[in-house]
């Protein structure tokens, strides 16, 4: 078997693990800021930004996939169809942290956006500290991203 | 880029003056009250509630009134109205106010009337509107709905449950009453709900014919007029008409009102402000003839104030120092380019006592790291546009937003800077659309380099920005440490420190561990390399001794000096928190390529030049929006926790003055 089905398959595991993780960590926050807004609609760009704070782990997921298909060579069509099979599995491994962190970072990083709109719902003033939290869970999702993208580059 | 010196001042004063005193202290602007004496045998508070209740009210009134003509006559307002900020009016022309208050105030309950008047209309032809509807089913019957008799016949009007047609009526009346023959029943109207049904008999049989209906759930009307429902339809219709047409009249009448809207917005500012110096009166402390109030006062208008307050009235104006026990509220005050950056620190928290103005610092740090997280020229020459278009546009802007959007100014700068370094421009769009469209590749070259091609470079790079970060924050810790003379304090908690990072970075640099990210061996003279060794030591060993060196107990000093030691862990951590400055740079730059890639791939012709061009505005419309969100909360982020987190902490409370705080018009000073 050629190695691009284990390369491409990484490809899915950042893009696909990642964004639903996104998915996830954004409706999450989403249901926490309809909450607010119906409340009080003034708040509604305050929660939006709150809300919007989860969804980057799915757009590092596609930034990694996007390298890595650069990379192997399917964007522009140069596809070296006789990629080992170890070659593959490297590109699945590289793929591996921002898949699996991203995942789990933006269901997380979800919740808490959920609990910083409630300090906003709150106390509107605090909106600096009520965006440290989520930012703080994302910490990790660029780690990951980091030696993703670091790992791809090097092979 | 400093916290304003703060004054006390104590005002004593006629009482016959206090309410002219206090409009001249709402019109500065420029002291916060404080309540410092309670009531006693001289001294005491006056109750103003009922007043401000009246205040409130008619402001309450004449917000409600421009609500309604808000509703009835919108007024045009663009996208960006809400940067307008407030329109100017003169201080003469809000003194007047008062004078034709009273005539504001009736045009504003007449508009407030006339909605009432609107809203009963629209109820009463709702009203009518059911009451036909009611009538529907019995529209095809000719004669009066009340009819009962005639001279020898007696007529039964109402409803059956269920949907049944003449024969089957015929039939099922056939069987309950076997002897009525002289009669004629007639089907109005016939629903699945229920059938309404005409029966004429003659008098002597009309018991017998309606027990028999009854049987079958017969039911008069409920509402049964002296009209043959037709008729009577078309009238309630021809009323539903007139109260529309007396609506719609009504209607115009409140737009008529529609110039009133300046000095409704007069009106409601006029009693939102005397109710705030009602509530300050409230509080005053007040004798037979005289009251007494504190406050503190930036330092540099202190003597303005007294100036304009002694040619005026006569009053004793005290001045002193903020006392050492008590904490002056925080106003900063810093030159152009670092008061952009002012909310920033005041969403972390105002300096508390004792603690310097971060924010000159802070704010070229921040567009700093802002540029090199959004990187990309044209991105950056968007925003800074847009906002240098805005602030120009609008002159009268509320202070918070410009303050702001100059900053999203000088960061769109810096992100054009890092655009040109890195060699980004809507990512890789030149190439692409040479490439796609003229055959030919153009690349603008990167004026450093290209982040992609060699991240590795651009990490190293991140992390050392982030080490010089940090050690900036830390040597503010030990300017204050050395500005209140704790010379023991900044040996100890900053110069060691200095000496053990900096001694264990120059180590490992030239170590093996290092060679790769660097892509090349450094080596340094072993005189550097002593000197590191020693270095680091000696910061080691020193804080381990000095750090718990208010401990008597030497075991425990040693202790907590080896637990403060392991703080290097959250110095490690913290510099690598840098690394997401190479990985945002990377996301705006991949995401525009991938934007650019899907454009080009449909093709050269006219469709698809018009696609690319849909895809290129509306992708990066996306990834400039979603980036900037990330710049700007990652950017808040290295600030507030990694940099703020060597030496400040925040927890001062803001300076509010006494001022006139209005909602519609801002008071234009004489």
């Amino acid at each position: 078997m050629s190695g691009v089905v284990f390369a491409l398959l990484g490809v899915a595991v950042a893009v696909s693990l990642a964004g639903m993780g996104s998915a996830m960590g954004v409706g999450i926050a989403g249901q926490a800021a309809a909450g607010v807004v119906t409340e009080d609609p003034n708040k509604f760009a305050k929660v939006l930004l709150l809300q919007l704070l989860p969804g980057t782990q799915g757009i590092y997921g596609l930034l990694v996939g996007f390298i890595a298909l650069s990379k192997i060579g399917l964007l522009g069509g140069g596809v070296n169809w006789e990629m080992t099979m170890a070659e593959g599995l490297l590109f699945l491994a590289a793929c591996l942290p921002i898949g699996l962190v991203g995942l789990l970072s933006a269901i997380y990083q979800g919740q808490t956006s959920a609990a910083s709109i409630g300090i906003v719902a709150k106390k509107p003033e605090q909106f600096g500290k009520a965006m440290l939290f989520p930012a703080m869970v994302e910490t990790y999702a660029i780690l990951a991203l980091l030696v993703s993208i670091l790992a791809i580059n090097a092979l | 880029m400093a916290v304003l010196q703060m004054q006390k001042i104590c005002i004593c004063g006629l009482k016959r003056d206090r309410k002219a005193i206090l409009e001249l202290l709402q019109a500065a602007g420029v002291m916060e009250i404080t309540q410092e004496a309670s009531e006693d045998g001289v001294f005491r508070k006056t109750d103003t509630l009922e007043s401000r209740q009246i205040f409130d009210r008619n402001a309450a009134t004449a917000d409600h009134a421009l609500e309604v003509l808000q509703e009835y006559v919108p007024e045009e307002s663009s996208l960006f109205s809400g940067l307008a900020g407030k329109p100017l009016a003169d201080a003469e022309r809000f003194r007047n106010v008062k004078e034709n208050s009273e005539a504001v105030l009736e045009d504003a309950n007449q508009i407030l009337a006339l909605q009432k008047q609107i809203s009963e209309l629209h109820a009463s032809v709702v009203r009518l509107q059911t009451e036909a509807e009611g009538l529907t089913p019995w529209l095809q019957l000719d004669i009066p709905l009340k009819c009962g008799e005639t001279g020898k016949t007696s007529v039964l009007l109402g409803t059956i449950g269920g949907e049944i047609n003449r024969e089957q009526l015929y039939a099922a009346v056939a069987e309950r009453a076997p002897g009525l023959e002289r009669m004629d029943l007639e089907v109005i109207s016939s629903g699945p709900d229920q059938t309404c049904i005409a029966a004429v008999c003659i008098k002597e049989d009309a018991e017998q014919l309606e027990e028999a209906l009854r049987t079958m759930g017969f039911a008069r009307p409920a509402k049964s007029i002296d009209a043959i429902p037709a008729d009577y339809v078309r009238d309630l219709e021809r009323q539903a008409e007139k109260l529309r047409e007396e609506a719609a009249a009504t209607e115009n009448r409140l737009r008529a009102h529609e110039n009133s809207r300046e000095n409704l917005r007069l009106l409601s500012d006029y009693y939102r402000v005397r109710a705030q110096k009602y509530a300050v009166l409230s509080e005053l402390l007040q004798s037979e003839k005289t009251f007494v109030m504190t406050g503190f006062v930036p330092a540099r208008e202190v003597k303005g104030l007294e100036e304009k307050l002694s040619s005026r009235f006569d009053v004793s104006f005290e001045v002193s120092e903020v006392p050492e026990d008590e904490e002056a509220p925080v106003l900063l005050s810093n030159g152009s380019f670092s008061s952009a950056a002012e909310g920033i620190t005041a969403s972390f928290g105002l300096p508390a006592k004792g603690e310097i103005d971060p924010t000159a610092i802070m704010s070229v740090c921040y567009v700093f790291f802002f540029g090199l997280m959004l990187s990309d020229a044209a991105y950056g020459l968007i925003i800074f546009l847009a906002c240098f278009w805005a602030i120009k546009k609008f002159p009268r802007m509320e202070t918070n937003l410009r303050k702001s959007l100059k900053l999203f100014m000088y960061c769109g700068l810096s992100t054009l800077f890092w655009g040109v370094m890195f060699g980004g421009y809507f990512g890789d769009a030149v190439d692409i659309v040479s490439r796609t469209w003229f055959g030919r590749q153009i690349t603008i070259p990167a004026l450093w380099f290209v982040p992609l091609n060699n991240p590795m470079r651009l990490l190293i790079f991140s992390l050392l920005f982030g080490v010089i970060h940090l050690f900036l924050g830390l040597g503010i810790k030990g300017y204050m440490l050395l500005r209140d003379g704790k010379i023991m304090d900044f040996i100890c908690d900053v110069v060691l420190w200095y000496m053990l990072l900096l001694g264990l970075i120059l180590m490992l640099i030239p170590s093996s561990l290092f060679a790769p990210m660097l892509q090349m061996q450094v080596t340094f003279p072993a005189a550097v390399n002593a000197a590191a060794k020693w270095g680091a030591i000696i910061g080691a060993v020193g804080i381990v001794l000095m750090s718990a060196r208010d401990k008597k107990n030497p075991v425990l000093r040693i202790a907590l000096g080896a637990y403060d030691l392991y703080g290097i862990s959250s110095w490690l951590s913290d510099a690598l928190s840098y690394s997401r400055l190479l990985a945002l740079g990377l996301a705006t730059g991949v995401i525009a390529s991938v934007i650019n890639q899907m454009g080009s791939m449909i093709g050269t012709g006219i469709i698809g030049t018009v696609l690319f061009i849909v895809i290129f505005c509306f992708g990066h419309m996306f990834n400039l929006a979603i980036n900037l969100l990330g710049a700007y909360v990652h950017t808040c982020r290295l600030q507030y926790v990694e940099f703020f987190g060597k030496f400040y902490e925040g927890g001062g409370k803001a300076f509010e003055p006494f001022v006139r705080s209005t909602k519609y018009v801002e008071i234009k000073e004489d």
